[in-house]
């Protein structure tokens, strides 16, 4: 299992390091801190079996958190386009969790509409213990703001559908009904999800079968849009080595009925160096979902886009020949820059070749 | 080349005169001095108080502020996000630290708005110890040193509460401690309360304000002025008005010294042109020189004027913090714009006080026509037009005084008035001049008072100079004396108790008002209570007045209807103070309305009393009335009285049985003392000032008399000639300039009182909102004539001696050399 | 040289015009000494004014070598007076804060032909050695009638006018400037155009001009 680890996207992004540290500090630390010592805070220990509705909710005694949903949508003309909401939580600190001000959570929405000629997003952010942020269990409800994924009527526990889903910025705003009629997916084993062979690992399942429909606005200008949507849940402590750099993950709604996620792991030093490590699940239309060994993968960037003098690999070649499965990327809007306090690139991709589909691609430490 | 040997040329003229040139930059030194000094001093207040309003967002982000009280329950933040709206929540008040008083700011750096000051003073590395326990307590490094603390103490409240670590930062507004929102709820113990939101830029949608918080709360626009800088205009406009008066009397001695100068330099001017310099370039070589004079005196000036404010400021600070609780730094901090607008002002003013000369030599024929008789044609029409333009000016006073209502037209209303009265002094003084002459019998008399007419239009604006900055300080001075005179009748009324006492909070006061009720020395217990709430806008102050006979029979009041305590009693009439009377233009019978928790209070005026020194307007209610209305009010105050022995004694057996700091316990003689204190410092820099204008107007008259007396010389020499010695023409000319300073200074006394009358029934009323009763204080218009005799006759001493010592050949060369 | 044609000049007051000059013409050829001679009010100064570029003309030319001097704005016959000009007055118009020596340099200074050798000359011939350092106060009237002859010359010009240069001096010290005053004219080869009221001194340079009710007879 030597540089073997289970994948684990967007973790950096949980915490205060969008609030504390700019990027370039933040690499130099490994991910602003967060490759530290969890002293203190719940360790993520395999063999706990995951329990719903109760780990829908937040797990305050868990350094870091997040609900992510991203969403493929086609609008009535047959334009695509796509959504990301996102609900991050930090412990600032281990201890109790009381309520008011000494709360030591900290909590911080993304919320993105993307088309093929805009991309808009925004941020926000809340203290824990007073009320403006927060994710209840039972019935499942998350929300910041007036920013919210819920279900106010009751959800199915082990399908977390339906969700209603609401977001707004300067510029645009969007609502979506998502349903699934499939259940959850555990990652890793059991949802115990092992990070490097240090022993980071996180807890983390996903629904990747919701299909979702409501409406977008962009500037006053209003669309019906349906589609696809994929959600992640997932806690840990510590969950990243202190030499990982960044990573570029994918999420692919494949037209056949199955998902596939992927994802390499950027590394800074160590023997590995210069090598990424990578990973993946399939997932069948059965519902099972299978780990991919690594060396059966080969991602490939075949272009890059400049953002912020940054050069971003936007159109990437993913080849898996045990799984006879060699696509090629593209984005939709090469330009879906998260101009956000710990900025990153994230936006809906289609991709061609053995397989088609749609799915979302995430791009962090350039 | 041409322009720099030109240049050259005119230079040396000020190398054979060096004392015209010393007047020239005296005049321009002393405007750009006194005028940048009380520049910085406006600039750094104004600095300050951005720096506290940048702090909370006041100025440059819209807030959202509680319609009645002056809390807003956390609840309401939370509601306010969850419907959308980008709001932070700001808790402040002041805490005492060792005595002094400091205002503690609670934010919430999370949602706090980029615009608000993007978290001014955190960096983003420590904001993580800033929210987590124990927080940070963030100052300014004068906070600190004022209270002698270092980085990482941890400081208590004079209270007993404990405060954060301290870490300084040079960012912030003095006078200001900032903690996080939850830190400050405990220190102020007031949990679960703010006392504004911030609202930043809308990120999407939000509910309106109407259906989240009903009409609990108001939105106050961004940039709308804040209270801070409101009540202190005032302040900052009467520097300034004496700041622009002192550059004006400047101004004048420039003017005077510039006038002579191009006098002299005509026959070297048409020399030039002659010799084959072109008008155009002429003009442009004086500009230049103009140009150069003013940058050179106008960098001293601006350093004379730093020294100024720097002496000026302890008292500035003080009446400031004083009068409206607003801190600035002690010390100066400038602007790279104020030395620009300094050394501006400075060739500006030199350009203007030069307009006139350099038209002249702009027009100026090549070749000269001699017309003495036309000078003095010109000279009397000269005199004429400004008999006329001083009547347009009492005029534009008179229409301004009918007319205006703005705390500038009530300026206006004194500077033309000034001006109107200086245009007219040369006139007055040639009248009195001409009636000597017509009574007096003996030649040599006569002679001095035709000479000293002659003479007039030479000194004529030395005189100017003096006869405003006498009536100035005239006015100045009157208008000081009156109000310490007013203030101290009026604090013995209004201090009615013997002891003051303002507990912690309403437990604390229970528990004190328990404990007096028991001794036998407490004579009375007056129970207090005040609630701030806005009216038409404007902060007000509803106090709470126990019903004793002690206010009925000692409080203040300047007009009252009958039965008006019964009708406060019953809460349907209120006392309003004057200033508030007088913003709001109510007068006895009309309503009120005050907007309390409970509802809507209308009220009747039935009363108005004097509040001097409070720049927050105030209404005065029953006590009961006013807690019936206001039930969440959290202050409470009492005062006591004792019998006068007993004060000290009772003031120690409170202060060691509840720990009571100065701030929460005093006496009535120590408040009364602290108040006075205040209205001294206030009118210390206005003394101040006057002191400075009076010693320009001095100066001016020396100059005036040094530059006069080279030219005098023609005049002299017949007298002595036919006999006067040079003792007897030195103190003839001693007597003729000591006269007519003497006559200035009685022509000064009405116009200064005239000015003191503007002052306290113009000016005080628009910038302060009272208006004293006119006394006149006739022992210092007598010293003050003094001063002005002394000032006329230390300038008048050097010319006359040298006079009386002149080598009778320089006398005689005068013959040789007339042409 | 110069040369004078057709000029007219009326002074108007609001009561009368009075027609100085009436259609005036000369010629003064270069390195010519001329007088110009006349009653009192006959005109005189007044057109050494309009030659001098001191004072506008009602019609008529004036030409200076190549240059036309009537017609050209202010800043034009200031550079005519610097460039070719020499002028010394009756009131002598010495610069009060400069010192002899710096008055003596400086029209030579202003038009850029200051030199040092031919100053050093002219300090020598007029005989103003020991007073360099003095101001115009402290001298007489006649020597500082030789430093404004001296400041006319210093910077060579082809035309030198004089009005009425000892009109402010006795006959012994008039007599000792103009005689210098004729030196340096020769020494320099420049042209010379004095007014006076004396024939006496008219009669020591080459020609006599009279003007009589404002024309030349």
């Amino acid at each position: 299992m030597s540089d073997r680890t289970i994948p684990s996207r967007r973790v950096f992004l949980g915490g205060l390091a969008c609030l504390t540290l700019g990027w370039r500090a933040a690499a130099a630390q490994g991910f602003a801190g967060l490759g530290r010592d969890a002293a203190g805070f719940a360790a993520v220990t395999p063999g706990r079996p995951l329990l719903f509705p109760a780990d829908h909710g937040a797990h305050p005694d868990y350094r870091i958190e997040w609900w992510y949903l991203t969403a493929n949508l086609t609008d009535a003309q047959g334009a695509a386009c796509g959504v990301q909401w996102t609900l991050f939580r930090q412990a600032m600190r281990p201890g109790p969790q009381q309520d008011g001000w000494d709360n030591p959570q900290i909590w911080m929405g993304h919320a993105a509409v993307t088309r093929a000629d805009t991309h808009r997003y925004t941020e926000t952010f809340a203290r824990g213990g007073i009320g403006q942020a927060g994710v209840d269990a039972n019935p499942f409800h998350a929300w910041i703001d007036a920013w919210q994924m819920a279900s106010p009527l009751g959800d199915e526990p082990m399908r977390l559908s339906p969700l209603q889903l609401k977001a707004s910025g300067p510029d645009f705003d969007y609502t979506l009904r998502l349903e699934a009629s499939k259940p959850l997916m555990l990652e890793g084993d059991n949802g115990y999800s092992v990070k490097s062979e240090r022993g980071q690992a996180s807890y983390y399942y996903s629904q990747p079968n919701f299909t979702a429909s409501g409406a977008i606005t962009i500037d006053d200008k209003h669309a019906d849009v349906s589609g696809l949507a994929w959600l992640d849940h997932e806690w840990s402590s510590q969950p990243l080595a202190a030499d990982q750099a960044g990573w570029d993950w994918f999420a692919l709604h494949l037209a056949t009925g199955e998902k596939l996620m992927l994802f390499q792991l950027r590394q800074t030093q160590g023997k590995s160096r210069g090598k990424p490590a990578v990973a993946g699940n399939w997932l069948g239309r059965d519902g099972r979902s299978t780990a991919l060994a690594p060396e059966g993968i080969t991602m490939t960037p075949m272009a890059t886009t400049d953002i912020a003098n940054r050069a971003i690999p936007t159109r990437w070649r993913i080849a898996i020949p045990g799984r006879g499965f060699e696509i090629e990327s593209s984005p939709l809007n090469p330009q879906s820059w998260m101009g956000t306090s710990f900025p990153y690139w994230e936006g809906p991709i289609h991709f061609d070749g053995t397989h088609k589909g749609v799915g979302y691609l995430e791009m962090t430490g350039y | 080349m041409r322009a720099l040997w030109s240049l050259a040329v005119l230079l040396s003229h000020w190398r054979r005169h060096p004392a015209q040139l010393a007047t020239l930059l005296i005049g321009l030194i002393s405007a750009t001095a006194l005028w940048s000094g009380v520049q910085a001093l406006n600039q750094q207040a104004r600095n300050a108080y951005d720096q506290a309003a940048a702090l909370f967002g006041g100025a440059r982000t819209a807030m959202l502020v509680a319609q009645r009280g002056d809390v807003i329950p956390q609840r309401m933040f939370v509601d306010l996000r969850r419907a959308g709206w980008p709001v932070s929540p700001i808790l402040e008040g002041r805490i005492r630290i060792d005595g002094h008083s400091v205002r503690l700011i609670g934010i919430e750096p999370v949602t706090l708005p980029a615009k608000a000051g993007a978290i001014p003073a955190i960096g983003r590395a420590t904001l993580q110890s800033f929210l987590a326990p124990p927080g940070l307590a963030l100052l300014a490094p004068e906070t600190a040193s004022e209270l002698h603390a270092v980085d990482g103490a941890a400081l208590r409240s004079d209270d007993g509460t404990s405060l954060p670590p301290l870490k300084s930062r040079p960012q912030l507004a003095p006078g200001v401690i900032v903690v996080d929102i939850g830190q400050a709820q405990r220190i102020l113990r007031q949990p679960n309360e703010i006392s504004r939101l911030l609202v930043g830029d809308v990120k999407g949608k939000h509910l309106p304000l109407a259906t989240v918080a009903g009409d609990a709360l108001r939105l106050v626009a961004p940039n709308a002025e804040t209270d801070l800088e409101r009540l202190t205009d005032s302040f900052h406009l009467n520097l300034t008005a004496f700041g622009l008066l002192s550059f004006l009397v400047g101004l004048f001695i420039v003017n005077s010294a510039i006038g002579l100068a191009f006098e002299q330099r005509l026959p070297t001017i048409r020399t030039l042109r002659a010799c084959g310099i072109s008008a155009r370039l002429l003009s442009g070589t004086l500009l230049a020189e103009l140009v150069l004079l003013a940058l050179v005196s106008g960098l001293i000036g601006l350093i004379c004027g730093y020294l100024i404010a720097s002496a000026l400021l302890p008292n500035v600070a003080i009446s400031l913090r004083g009068l409206y609780g607003a801190d600035i730094p002690g010390q100066l901090t400038l602007r790279p714009e104020w030395w620009a607008a300094g050394l501006a002002m400075s060739v500006l003013g030199a350009a203007a006080a030069a307009a006139l000369g350099l038209l002249r030599v702009a027009r100026l024929p090549v070749l000269a026509a001699a017309q003495p008789s036309a000078w003095r044609q010109a000279q009397q029409r000269r005199l004429t037009l400004q008999g006329a333009a001083a009547v347009v000016l009492f005029c534009v006073a008179a229409g301004l005084l009918r007319f205006g209502e703005s705390l500038i037209s009530g300026f206006a209303v004194l500077a033309a008035l000034m001006l109107g009265a200086a245009l007219a002094l040369p006139v007055l003084l040639g009248f009195v001049l001409a009636l000597g002459e017509r009574t007096s019998r003996r030649p040599v008399v006569e002679w001095v008072w035709a000479d000293a007419r002659q003479q007039l239009s030479g000194l004529s604006l030395a005189l100017m100079a003096l006869l405003l900055a006498l009536s100035v300080n005239i006015g100045v001075g009157t208008m000081v004396e009156t109000f310490s005179k007013t203030f101290t009748t009026w604090l013995d009324g209004r201090l009615t108790a013997d002891i003051y006492v303002r507990p912690i909070d309403a437990g604390q006061a229970h528990t004190i008002e328990s404990w007096l009720r028991k001794r036998p020395d407490v004579k009375a217990i007056l129970p207090g209570a005040r609630a701030d709430v806005r009216i038409a806008g404007q902060p007000v102050e509803v106090l709470g007045l126990a019903d004793d006979d002690a206010y009925r029979a000692r409080w203040p009041l300047l007009q009252s209807s009958a039965n008006a305590w019964n009708e406060v009693r019953k809460g349907s009439g209120v006392l309003i103070s004057e200033q508030l009377a007088r913003r709001l233009k109510l007068g006895l019978g009309d309503r009120v309305i005050i907007p309390a928790p409970a509802g809507d209070w209308p009220a009747v005026i039935v009363g108005f009393y004097a509040d001097y020194g409070n720049p927050k307007g105030q209404l005065g209610v029953d006590i009961n009335v006013l807690k019936a209305r206001f039930p969440k009010m959290t202050q409470s105050r009492f005062g006591l009285r004792v019998a006068p022995e007993q004060v000290a004694p009772l003031i120690e057996a409170m202060r060691s049985a509840f720990y009571l700091d100065s701030s929460r316990l005093s006496d009535q003689s120590t408040l009364k003392a602290e108040s006075t204190r205040i209205f001294n410092r206030t009118f210390a820099v206005t003394a101040a000032l006057n002191t400075f204008t009076l010693g320009v107007a001095g100066i001016a008259l020396l100059t005036s008399l040094l530059t006069l007396s080279a030219s005098r010389l023609p005049q002299l020499a017949p007298l002595w000639a036919i006999g006067l010695t040079r003792r007897r023409l030195a103190v003839l000319e001693l007597f003729k300039t000591l006269s007519i300073a003497l006559i200035t200074a009685l022509l000064a006394i009405p116009l200064g009182l005239v000015v003191a009358w503007c002052l306290i029934a113009v000016v005080n009323v628009r910038s302060f909102g009272w208006r004293l009763p006119f006394h006149v204080f006739p022992q210092s218009l007598i010293e003050l004539l003094g001063v002005a005799m002394l000032a006329a006759l230390l300038a008048m001493l050097a010319p006359a001696i040298r006079l009386w010592r002149m080598q009778p050949a320089r006398l005689l060369r005068i013959f040789a050399d007339e042409r | 040289m110069l040369k004078v044609q057709n000029l007219t000049k009326t002074y108007r007051s609001t009561q009368e015009h009075v027609a100085v000059l009436r259609g005036v013409n000369l010629t003064v050829a270069a390195g010519e000494r001329v007088a110009l001679i006349g009653e009192s009010g006959s005109g005189k100064s007044t057109l050494l004014h309009l030659i001098a570029g001191l004072d506008h003309a009602d019609a008529g030319d004036i030409w200076l070598q190549d240059a036309r001097m009537t017609g050209l704005p202010d800043a034009g016959r200031a550079a005519l007076r610097c460039n070719l000009l020499g002028i010394v007055f009756q009131q002598f118009n010495l610069i009060p804060s400069l010192t002899i020596a710096d008055n003596l340099a400086f029209q030579a200074r202003i038009a850029g032909r200051h030199d040092p050798h031919w100053h050093d000359e002219l300090v020598d011939r007029l005989q103003l050695g020991n007073l360099l350092t003095r101001y115009p106060e402290q001298l007489s009237g006649g020597q500082q009638q030789k430093v404004a002859v001296g400041r006319a010359l210093a910077a060579r010009p082809p035309l030198l006018l004089a009005d009425e240069p000892t009109g402010n001096l006795d006959e012994n010290t008039a007599d000792q400037v103009l005689g210098l005053t004729r030196d340096l004219v020769a020494r320099t080869g420049c042209a010379f155009l004095m007014v006076t009221h004396s024939l006496r001194l008219a009669a020591t340079l080459d020609r006599e001009v009279r003007l009589s009710a404002g024309s030349i007879s």
